[in-house]
C-alpha cells in the first residue's frame, strides 16, 4: 500500500429503502439491508487501516477491519464467524446501534467523506447467515449447575446463550408472555422485524435453555428463593429500565395521553395495530404530540403516523444538535413528514369535558451552559407559552430501572437513582447474584447490554467453577 | 397452557373459575390479582385472586362476563386450557389484628371479598360484612360469608332484598365502632362507602380497577391520582387509601377504551363467537 496511494472512495453506499411515500403508512421495514454486490462494494471503501480507529468505538471491540476484510473476500461465513466472537446478535446490532456515535465516529474516512457503514455490513453478514439457517454450536459437558436469568432481553439472552454453551443449565424468567425485552415491547418491526428477535430466542432454547413466560421475578419467586429452595446456584438480573417517566405537570392523567411504554407495548407486543383483529385497543387521533429527543420518541411518532395519524409533531426542550436519536432515525422520520417542534416544553394539558385532551400549553426555550451530561441545558423563556391543539400525546422523556426486584431483595445494594449496584464483572452485593444491562446502567443501548451479559456470564461461569473445586 | 378444574355459574353471567397453576398458588396472597390471555390473539386482562390451595395446585378467580375477552373466556369448559397466567401480581393486603373491620363488597368482587374475610377472621378481627349487587338474582356466596361474618347484611340497589342501597351503612356506624374498612366494588360504591366512613373517620381501604396492561409497572396506563400523587395500580396497588383518591378520574379513565371495547364485542358476538367459542 506505500507505493501508490488507493483512491478513496468518499460517499457511503447508500441503503435500499422503501420509498417515504409508501413506508409512512406500513409497519414493514424500512431499510431493505445491501445485496451481496452491494456489501462487497462498501466494504472496498474501508483502508484496511494498520492501526484501526474504528475498534476502540465499538463497546465489545470487534475486530471491525477483520470482518470488513472478510467480506471483501466473499467469504461472509468467516465474516460473521469474526463479529460472533465478540456479538452474539449480530443482526440485531447492525439494524439498531448507534454506529454515529460508535465504531463509525472514529473511521478515519469521516474526515474526508462518509464513513465507512460498518452497521450495515454487519447486518448483511448476519441476515445472510440466517437465509442459510444457523448452526448450533457444539456445547461443552454439562457442569450440573444452574442459572437462573431474569428478563429475556438483550442482556439477559445473551447471558443465557453464553452460560448454556458454557454446559450450565440456564431458566430464563421473563415477566412478558413474549421474550426480546424493548426489541419485542419497543423497538418497532419497521425497524426491527420481530422475526430476527424469534429467530435469536429459537437459537437460544435449541442451546438448550428453557424460557419460562410470565413469571414477575419479586412476587412469584425472589431472588433469595430462586437460590435457596429452586436449587439455582446462581442468579442474573437483566430486568431493564421499563420504568415510564411522567412530566408531573397539570392534566398529564388526562385520555390520550400515553407513555411511550404504554403506546409501543400496545403497538409492538399487543399488536393493537391490527385492531380489531388483535383484541387489545389503541386510539390515535389526527393531532400527535411526542415529547422528548431519544429513539424512543422517534419509534414512537413514526408508529403513530403509521396508524394513521395527520399530523406527528416532535416537541424537544433542545435543539436538533442535542437530540440523543440515532441519526439515521432522525433522517428518515423527517423524510416520512414528521415536524420536528425545537426548543419547547409542554407546561400543561387542556382537556375537553370527557377527561381527553384537546390543548398543550408549551413554553419555549434557549440554551443556556452545558449541565452534567454535556449538552447545553434548556432554559425556558419566560411569558413564551403557546398553545397547539393535539388530541394525543405520547410522552417519551425517559425510563427508570424496573423497581420489583430491587424491593423484594433484601441486601441487594441500589444506588440513588434505582439502579442496580454491580462492579465491571456484572457482580452485586450479593454472593451468587449478578446483574447487568440497563438495569445496572440505567437506559442505555442494547450493545451495552449484550456485552454486560457476556461479561456477566463469564463473571459467572468463573464463580461457579471456582465453587465446584 | 392452564387448564380449568372446575367450572361454576354464580350468578347469571358471573362465572367461578379454578384453575390448575400450582406455582402462582404457592404464592398467591388476599389482595393479589393475575393477568391472563385467553388466545393467541387476545387481550391481557386482569382478574383478582379468589381462592388458592396449594396442595391441590389450583387458584381460583371469578369473572363478569362485560365485554370480548370475558365472554371468550366464560366459553371455556372445564378440561380446557387458559393459555397464558402471570402472578400473582399486586401488593397484598395487609392482613393482621385491626380489632373491628367492615367489609363491604359488591358484584363479582364478593368473591374476593370473601378471601379477605377468611384472612382478615384468622387474624383475629371482628367481621362486619355487607354484599350488595343492583338485583337480588346477581347475590351469591351469601352463605359462605354469612357464616365468616359476626354481623352480616344485605343491599340490592333496586331493594329486592335486604337494604335499597346503602344509605343504612350510616346507621351501622352509628351502632357499631368500627376500626377499619375494606371495601371492593363498582367504582361508584366505593366511592360512597368512602364518603359515609370519611365522616365517621374509618382508615378505608379500596381495591381500584383501572386500565391495566402489562400489570408490572411498565406502563403507566393504570395510573391513579392518590393524595395527589401519581401512583401505578399494578405494582402500588391495588389497594389504596380510599380517602385519598381521585374516583371521578378513576372513572374518566376505565371509559377509555369504550368504542373500541363495544366494536370489538360486537364484532366478535356477529362473527358468531358466541356460538362456537374458538373464534
Ligand atoms: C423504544 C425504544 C427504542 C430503542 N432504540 C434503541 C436503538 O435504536 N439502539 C439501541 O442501541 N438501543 C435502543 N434502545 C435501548 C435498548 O433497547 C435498551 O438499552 C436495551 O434493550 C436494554 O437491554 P436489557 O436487556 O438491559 O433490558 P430490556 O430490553 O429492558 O429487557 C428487560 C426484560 O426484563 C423483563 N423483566 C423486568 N422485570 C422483571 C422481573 N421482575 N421478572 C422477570 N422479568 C422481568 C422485562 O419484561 C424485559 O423483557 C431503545 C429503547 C426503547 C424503549
Ligand atoms: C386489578 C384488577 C382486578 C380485577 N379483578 C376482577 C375480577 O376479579 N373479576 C372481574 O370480573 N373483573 C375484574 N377486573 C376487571 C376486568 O379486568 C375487566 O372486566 C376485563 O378486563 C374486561 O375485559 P373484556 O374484554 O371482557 O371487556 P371490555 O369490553 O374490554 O371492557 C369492559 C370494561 O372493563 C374494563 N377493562 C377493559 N379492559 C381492561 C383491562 N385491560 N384492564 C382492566 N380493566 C379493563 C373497562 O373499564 C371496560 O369499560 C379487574 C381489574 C383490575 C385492574
Ligand atoms: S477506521 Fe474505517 S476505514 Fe479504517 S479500518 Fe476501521 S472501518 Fe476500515
Ligand atoms: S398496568 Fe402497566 S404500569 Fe400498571
Amino acid at each position: 500500500m506505500a507505493e501508490s496511494k488507493p483512491k478513496i472512495k468518499k460517499e457511503v453506499v447508500p441503503m435500499p429503502k422503501q420509498r417515504p411515500e409508501v413506508r409512512r403508512r406500513n409497519f414493514n421495514e424500512v431499510a431493505l439491508g445491501y445485496t451481496e454486490k452491494q456489501a462487497i462494494e462498501e466494504a472496498n471503501r474501508c483502508l484496511q487501516c494498520p492501526k484501526p480507529q474504528c475498534v476502540q468505538g465499538c463497546p465489545v471491540e470487534i475486530d471491525i477491519p477483520a470482518f470488513i476484510r472478510l467480506i471483501k473476500e466473499g467469504k461472509f461465513d468467516e465474516a460473521v464467524k469474526k463479529i460472533k466472537e465478540k456479538n452474539s446478535l449480530p443482526a440485531i446490532c447492525g439494524r439498531v446501534c448507534p454506529q454515529e456515535g460508535q465504531c463509525q465516529k472514529f473511521c478515519v474516512l469521516g474526515k474526508v467523506g462518509d464513513p465507512v457503514s460498518i452497521g450495515r455490513l454487519e447486518r448483511f453478514v448476519a441476515d445472510w447467515e440466517r437465509a442459510k439457517g444457523v448452526a448450533i454450536p457444539k456445547l461443552a459437558p454439562p457442569t450440573g449447575k444452574k442459572v437462573a436469568i431474569i428478563g429475556a432481553g438483550p442482556a439477559g439472552l445473551t447471558a443465557a446463550a453464553d452460560l448454556a454453551k458454557l454446559g450450565h443449565k440456564v431458566v430464563i424468567f421473563e415477566a412478558l408472555h413474549s421474550p426480546g425485552g424493548v426489541l419485542v415491547y419497543g423497538i418497532p418491526e419497521f425497524r426491527l422485524p420481530k422475526s430476527i428477535v424469534q429467530a435469536e430466542v429459537d437459537y437460544i432454547q435449541k442451546l438448550g435453555v428453557e424460557l419460562r413466560l410470565g413469571y414477575l421475578i419479586g412476587r412469584i419467586y425472589t431472588i433469595p428463593e430462586l437460590l435457596k429452595d429452586e436449587g439455582f446456584d446462581a442468579v442474573f438480573i437483566g430486568t431493564g429500565a421499563g420504568l415510564p417517566r411522567f412530566m408531573g405537570i397539570p392534566g398529564e392523567n388526562l385520555g390520550g395521553i400515553y407513555s411511550a411504554n404504554e403506546f409501543l407495548i400496545r403497538v409492538n407486543l399487543m399488536k393493537s395495530y391490527a385492531f380489531p383483529e388483535y383484541d387489545t385497543p389503541i386510539r390515535i387521533g389526527r393531532h400527535v404530540a411526542v415529547i422528548g429527543g431519544g429513539n424512543v420518541a422517534m419509534d414512537s411518532a413514526r408508529s403513530a403516523l403509521r396508524l394513521g395519524a395527520e399530523e406527528v409533531c416532535i416537541v424537544y426542550r433542545r435543539s436538533r444538535e442535542e437530540m440523543p436519536a440515532r441519526r439515521e432515525e432522525i433522517e428518515n422520520a423527517e423524510e416520512e413528514g414528521i415536524i420536528c417542534k425545537f426548543l419547547a416544553n409542554p407546561t400543561r394539558f387542556i382537556g375537553d369535558d370527557k377527561g381527553w385532551v384537546k390543548q398543550m400549553e408549551c413554553i419555549c426555550m434557549e440554551l443556556g451552559p452545558p449541565d452534567e451530561s454535556g449538552r447545553r441545558r434548556p432554559i425556558p423563556i419566560k411569558g413564551s407559552e403557546f398553545l397547539m391543539d393535539v388530541d394525543t400525546v405520547i410522552v417519551a422523556i425517559g425510563r427508570t430501572p424496573n423497581p420489583i426486584i430491587q424491593r423484594t431483595t433484601e441486601g441487594l445494594k441500589v444506588t440513588r437513582w434505582g439502579t442496580i449496584l454491580a462492579d465491571e464483572k456484572g457482580k452485586t452485593s450479593l454472593e451468587g447474584v449478578y446483574a447487568g444491562g440497563d438495569i445496572v446502567t440505567g437506559e442505555a443501548t442494547v450493545i451495552s447490554a449484550m456485552g454486560a451479559g457476556k461479561k456477566a456470564a463469564r463473571a459467572i461461569h468463573e464463580y461457579l467453577m471456582g465453587k465446584n473445586s | 397452557m392452564y387448564k380449568i378444574v372446575t367450572k361454576k355459574e354464580l350468578a347469571p353471567k358471573i362465572k367461578l373459575f379454578e384453575v390448575h397453576a400450582p406455582e402462582i398458588a404457592k404464592k398467591a396472597k388476599p389482595g393479589q390479582f393475575i393477568i391472563l390471555i385467553v388466545s393467541e390473539k387476545g387481550e391481557r386482562i386482569p382478574l383478582t385472586i379468589a381462592g388458592y390451595n396449594a396442595e391441590k395446585g389450583t387458584i381460583t378467580f371469578v369473572f363478569n362476563e362485560v365485554g370480548k375477552t370475558t365472554k371468550q373466556l366464560g366459553l371455556l369448559n372445564e378440561g380446557d386450557s387458559i393459555l397464558s397466567i402471570t402472578g400473582p401480581l399486586g401488593t397484598p393486603s395487609e392482613i393482621r389484628n385491626f380489632g373491628k373491620v367492615l367489609c363491604v363488597a359488591g358484584g363479582v368482587m364478593i368473591a374476593p371479598m370473601l378471601l379477605q374475610i377468611k384472612a382478615l377472621r384468622n387474624a383475629g378481627n371482628t367481621i362486619i360484612t355487607i354484599i350488595g349487587a343492583r338485583i337480588k338474582e346477581l347475590l351469591f356466596f351469601e352463605e359462605e360469608m354469612r357464616a365468616l361474618s359476626h354481623n352480616f347484611y344485605v343491599a340490592t340497589d333496586d331493594g329486592s332484598k335486604g337494604y335499597k342501597g346503602l344509605g343504612f351503612l350510616k346507621e351501622v356506624l352509628e351502632k357499631e365502632k368500627v376500626d377499619r374498612c375494606i371495601t371492593m366494588g363498582p367504582v361508584v360504591m366505593m366511592q360512597n362507602v368512602c364518603e359515609i366512613t370519611k365522616s365517621f373517620g374509618i382508615p378505608t381501604i379500596v381495591t381500584l380497577m383501572p386500565i391495566m396492561v402489562d400489570g408490572m409497572g411498565m406502563c403507566g396506563v393504570c395510573r391513579v391520582n392518590v393524595g395527589g400523587e401519581t401512583k401505578f395500580a399494578c405494582v402500588d396497588g391495588p389497594e389504596f387509601d380510599g380517602h385519598k383518591v381521585d374516583f371521578d378520574q378513576l372513572i374518566k379513565r376505565q371509559r377509555l377504551f369504550l368504542p373500541e371495547e363495544r366494536l370489538s364485542s360486537l364484532l366478535w358476538e356477529q362473527l358468531g363467537g358466541c356460538r362456537d367459542g374458538r373464534k
